[in-house]
């Protein structure tokens, strides 16, 4: 008999699917429930998913078999610390948008539009969720196609956001195709999909092409995914675009989740062993992970648009990630810096796509950053928490971004790896220009005297308060990373892969 | 380096809270102006009152220690160690905040500035970074402390807003923000060589330990170190500390006098004597490289100081020199060259503060703040034109100001080193201290005002006590520890002397 917590994975995903068609249904008798439905539907969730972690610490790997099929021939929920850890940045991310859109959707979108949004946007929710606990990698694409379909909507909801979901559902495609065809030759060559299976069939094939051949298109799927240059060219236009509330949820979660899915992939599928056997391949990931950060950054330096900027900052942020998976392999630390940065990169851009998506709520044509003069006056709580957020992504101590960094920065040297750290430093510098080029022209009054001090007009406060709420917590788990609270979540992810010990 | 006695006490800590609680303090009050200062003022008799309360201790040749909370990586520890040469720069740097918050609040109300809370709150924050990198145990600790004191100075530095101190702010920022950065990777090469970053009398013995295999390495770390402080505005890497006196006065005699350049210096001594220790220096020969960056430093800025007109920048460029005196002091790796060095940390500090002060007294009651424009200011302000003088005396090592004693050690540490090189820069870089300060006490005195052709009466017009005050405290202060060096109480001079004794005792053996 399963404890009723072994049973929250699955019921995580059915949850959400089923509140996405209350919603429609609903949705038709009265508009103003969609959102609360949402809410009230991701906080079940969220308080699950901590049901999850804890058992998942406390107990061990959750397995759940769907309708009682033993696995390899049944679908299996597999939880374990690595998913549990993201389950909860995701739901935690995108309870908070979903608080944020209440306002903020029914300012951007037309009234029509409501019920569809929030159905997609539980449809979203629903296929994180899934590509975060199932155990099972025919399952997994599917729920990242459905959580990429509901992407490409969401996206396309509003009227400029058009080009830019197409361009993304164009990509896109592409990219579940590659992985499609990943499965297609493991499933090929050993006839299994269940992950933890296919861990254990594919060692003696590793010489086999075709296994090779499909990592290399499970690499290039999901990095299409994630946004990992150069295949990031969707990305951009598809932050920028989307409504507000949209954006937060893929800058911060949706990456998350498909950054999660290729660990996945890469350490539950394939395993140590092979990259530890294929080392180049590692070698390349860091290397084009260097170039994302530098082409990231310096693109980023370069926007006039904000929410642009904060994208290229994301194409940055998502090479940090991978450049630690890729030393991972040969440093005492691990999986640790790159299993952080997810929550810190999550918390940090979450927070900046949500003033981001502030200023735009204040004014409609509130893009570019050579028109935010005064707004520091203007907005001041809002624009407090962009100067913090921008802070802590800068390497501004105690911040998250900079706990991220000092661990990076320890995996490089440790690695030997000194070139990383400089390219890393690099970086830092040009974070700091792109972001202080903003919060200057946000306070600076130069060409200004005349004009009487501006009224302070801030957004309400069901947006405020997921601000304010961010940037406080990119400033507090900063503080918590540093401090020697023991982490069994990121132990736990080094020891289920059997990183973290140097040979 | 003998055994020390450690004591486990908050007191530390409760001396770094004072300006923090502070800061939100003045937040709070900000419609009040009243109220707003005297917070100020309040949390900076606290804190001297906590700095000074350690003293007895660490006289004891003991240490207190405050560990805040341990992190991730095993062997950092956050938190707190004060030891004798922390103390000397947290007891200058608390000392000189009672003050120059008296004279904020006399220059902010005469020039009617805008954004004052904001003002009180950065110079909080600032000196909450300050005192946090005097007394921190270790370089992460302290390099958290110096990004604070790096963020926090930036509205400071931009208060004017206007377009010249926007692109001031902006030069402060690159040039200090890249810093942290070299910062930040010397400190985790060192911990990745050593294991730990704890400040060690004598030096971490592991980095000693590591051979010649590693030689280079420390050497590239130790200039990645001098990089990352930045802040000692050694050159060619100087230009932030002139342009950045575009801030208002009290702000560029606390900070870029005393808290911001004098932690960069500060961190420089840290690093020469407790993290690579003497002998790894010499044996290295990197204390020659030191020495030679500073006492090129000294002779350029002086030439430099003469060239400038502005008398804030003439001082700034003055700073740069004099904090080049200290790290020549350290770089030449004796006992008396230290021992210099670290005597004019609290010295320099109470004596360019004096001269910032007078600066900034002249503008406010004449508006005037070119040095060619200040003819006869002798006579309309004597007793802030005599304290000038008395600690420009003292800036150039003449009697009765302690600028003499620090400068005496130095030229001794020069010698002992056997390096007759180093005391002819020391002493010509004397010369030019007279050669750019003595034309501004001869304007003052002896020159007649602009555009007055005939006798006029003249009146006494001195700026508002609250400033007058402050100035002629740090002047007298700056001529007791001379006194005091003569006649050796040590309580008025608040134990500067007995402390860097420690402090030399516990760095060479």
């Amino acid at each position: 008999m399963l404890s009723p917590v072994e049973q929250f994975p699955v019921l995580v995903v059915a949850i959400s699917l089923l509140s996405a068609f209350t919603i429609l249904i609903v949705g038709g008798l009265n508009k103003k429930s969609c959102c609360f439905i949402s809410i009230a539907t991701i906080l079940v969730q969220l308080v699950m998913s901590f049901y999850i972690l804890d058992h998942v610490l406390t107990v061990g790997t959750i397995h759940y078999w769907l309708g009682g099929w033993a696995p390899p021939w049944g679908i299996e929920y597999v939880v374990d610390a690595l998913n549990a850890y993201v389950l909860v940045i995701l739901l935690f991310l995108s309870l908070i948008s979903a608080i944020y859109s209440k306002r903020s959707i029914e300012h951007e979108l037309p009234s029509h539009k409501i019920i569809p949004f929030y159905t997609l946007f539980q449809l979203l929710v629903a296929g994180m969720c899934g590509v975060t606990v199932t155990g099972d990698i025919f399952n997994m694409y599917v729920f990242i196609e459905i959580m990429s379909i509901a992407a490409y909507a969401l996206i396309a909801s509003n009227k400029i956001g058009l080009k830019a979901g197409f361009t993304y559902l164009v990509m896109g495609s592409i990219g579940a195709c590659f992985f499609l065809l990943g499965i297609g030759f493991l499933y090929s060559v050993t006839g299994s999909l269940n992950m933890h299976d296919l861990s254990l069939l594919l060692p003696p094939l590793y010489g086999n092409r075709v296994v090779q051949a499909a990592f290399v298109f499970f690499l290039a799927g999901l990095g299409i995914k994630m946004a990992f240059f150069p295949l990031h060219t969707w990305q951009p236009d598809a932050y920028a675009y989307a409504p507000s509330a949209v954006s937060v949820i893929i800058s911060a979660a949706m990456s998350t989740v498909s950054i999660y899915a290729f660990l996945r992939v890469l350490f539950s599928v394939y395993t140590t062993q092979f990259i530890l056997i294929y080392a180049p391949l590692a070698t390349a990931i860091s290397w084009l992970a260097a170039i994302a950060i530098i082409f990231g950054a310096v693109y980023a330096l370069a926007q006039y648009d904000l929410k642009r900027m904060l994208a290229y900052s994301s194409v940055m942020h998502v090479g940090y990630t991978m450049l630690a998976v890729g030393v991972c392999t040969s440093t005492t630390l691990g999986l640790t810096p790159a299993v952080m940065h997810l929550l810190n990169h999550a918390l940090m851009k979450g927070c900046l796509f949500l003033i981001a998506g502030a200023y735009i709520y204040k004014k409609a044509e509130l893009w570019d950053i050579r028109e935010f003069r005064g707004l520091g006056r203007k907005m001041p709580y809002t624009s407090a928490a962009f100067i913090f957020t921008a802070l802590a992504m800068c390497e501004i101590p105690p911040g998250a971004g900079f706990v991220s960094i000092l661990y990076l920065l320890f995996a490089f040297l440790d690695a030997g790896q000194f070139i990383f750290a400089a390219v890393i430093f690099f970086s830092i510098l040009l974070t700091v220009f792109y972001f202080f080029h903003v919060i200057e022209i946000m306070y600076g009054r130069v060409g200004v005297e005349e004009e009487k001090e501006p009224e302070i007009d801030e957004i309400p406060l069901s947006m405020l308060i997921p601000v304010l709420l961010l940037a406080a917590l990119s400033w507090i788990v900063g503080a918590i990373w540093l401090m020697e609270i023991p982490f069994p979540i990121l132990d736990a992810v080094n020891s289920m892969f059997g990183l973290g010990v140097v040979p | 380096m003998m055994e020390e006695s450690i004591v486990y006490s908050y007191r530390p800590l409760l001396a770094i809270l004072c300006p923090a609680t502070a800061a939100i303090l003045i937040l709070l009050s900000s419609k009040r102006p009243n109220v707003r200062e005297s917070w100020t003022i309040i949390a900076g008799i606290l804190q001297f009152a906590l700095v000074a309360s350690m003293i007895p201790t660490i006289l004891n040749e003991g240490v207190i220690k405050c560990t805040f909370f341990p992190t991730m990586f095993e062997g950092i520890a956050f938190g707190f160690k004060v030891d004798a040469f922390g103390l000397i720069f947290a007891l200058t740097a608390s000392f000189l905040w009672i003050l120059v918050s008296f004279y904020s609040i006399g220059y902010m109300r005469s020039l009617k500035e805008h954004a004052q809370t904001r003002y009180y709150f950065c110079f909080a924050i600032a000196i909450f970074g300050a005192i946090g990198v005097a007394l921190s145990a270790n370089l992460l600790s302290m390099f958290i402390f110096f990004e604070i004191l790096t963020v926090s100075t930036y509205p400071l530095v931009i208060h004017d807003q206007s377009k010249e101190a926007i692109s001031a702010g902006r030069k402060y920022f690159a040039y200090l923000l890249t810093a942290g950065v070299f910062l930040l990777f010397a400190i985790m090469m060192t911990y990745y060589l050593t294991g730990t970053t704890d400040f060690t009398n004598g030096g971490i013995k592991a980095l000693a330990e590591l051979g010649p295999a590693y030689k280079l390495t420390m050497v590239i770390l130790f200039f990645c170190f001098l990089l990352g402080f930045m802040k000692a505005a050694w050159m060619p890497f100087h230009s932030w500390l002139p342009t950045a006196m575009i801030a208002p006065t009290p702000v560029s005699a606390l900070l870029h006098a005393v808290a911001v350049v004098k932690a960069g210096v500060f961190g420089i001594v840290r690093i020469v004597c407790y993290i690579y220790g003497v002998d790894l220096m010499t044996s290295l020969g990197l204390g020659l490289a030191l020495a030679c960056i500073a006492g090129f430093t000294m002779i350029v800025a002086n030439l430099f100081a003469i060239a400038q007109d502005n008398l804030k920048k003439r001082l700034a460029y003055s700073t740069i020199n004099q904090l080049s005196y200290i790290i020549l002091g350290a770089g030449l790796l004796t006992t008396e060259g230290i021992r210099g060095a670290m005597i004019h940390i609290p010295f320099h500090g109470f004596m360019k503060i004096t001269l910032f002060l007078c600066a900034g007294a002249i503008m406010v009651a004449t508006g005037k703040k070119n040095i060619s424009e200040m003819g006869g200011v002798g006579k309309t302000m004597p007793v802030t034109m005599l304290a000038f003088t008395i600690t420009a005396f003292g800036m150039c090592g003449i009697p009765p100001a302690c600028g003499f004693i620090s400068k005496w050690f130095l030229c001794q540490g020069a010698l002992q080193a056997g390096e007759i090189v180093f005391l002819f820069v020391l002493l010509i870089a004397s010369f030019l201290d007279v050669v750019y300060f003595f034309p501004i006490i001869h304007t003052a005195f002896f020159k007649k005002p602009e555009g007055v052709a005939e006798e006029v009466e003249v009146r006494v017009k001195e700026a508002p006590l609250f400033m007058l005050v402050p100035l002629s405290i740090t002047a007298i202060f700056s001529v007791i520890f001379f006194l005091d060096f003569i006649l050796g109480l040590n309580i008025i001079s608040m134990y500067f002397y007995k402390l860097v004794e420690i402090a030399v005792g516990n760095v060479v053996p």
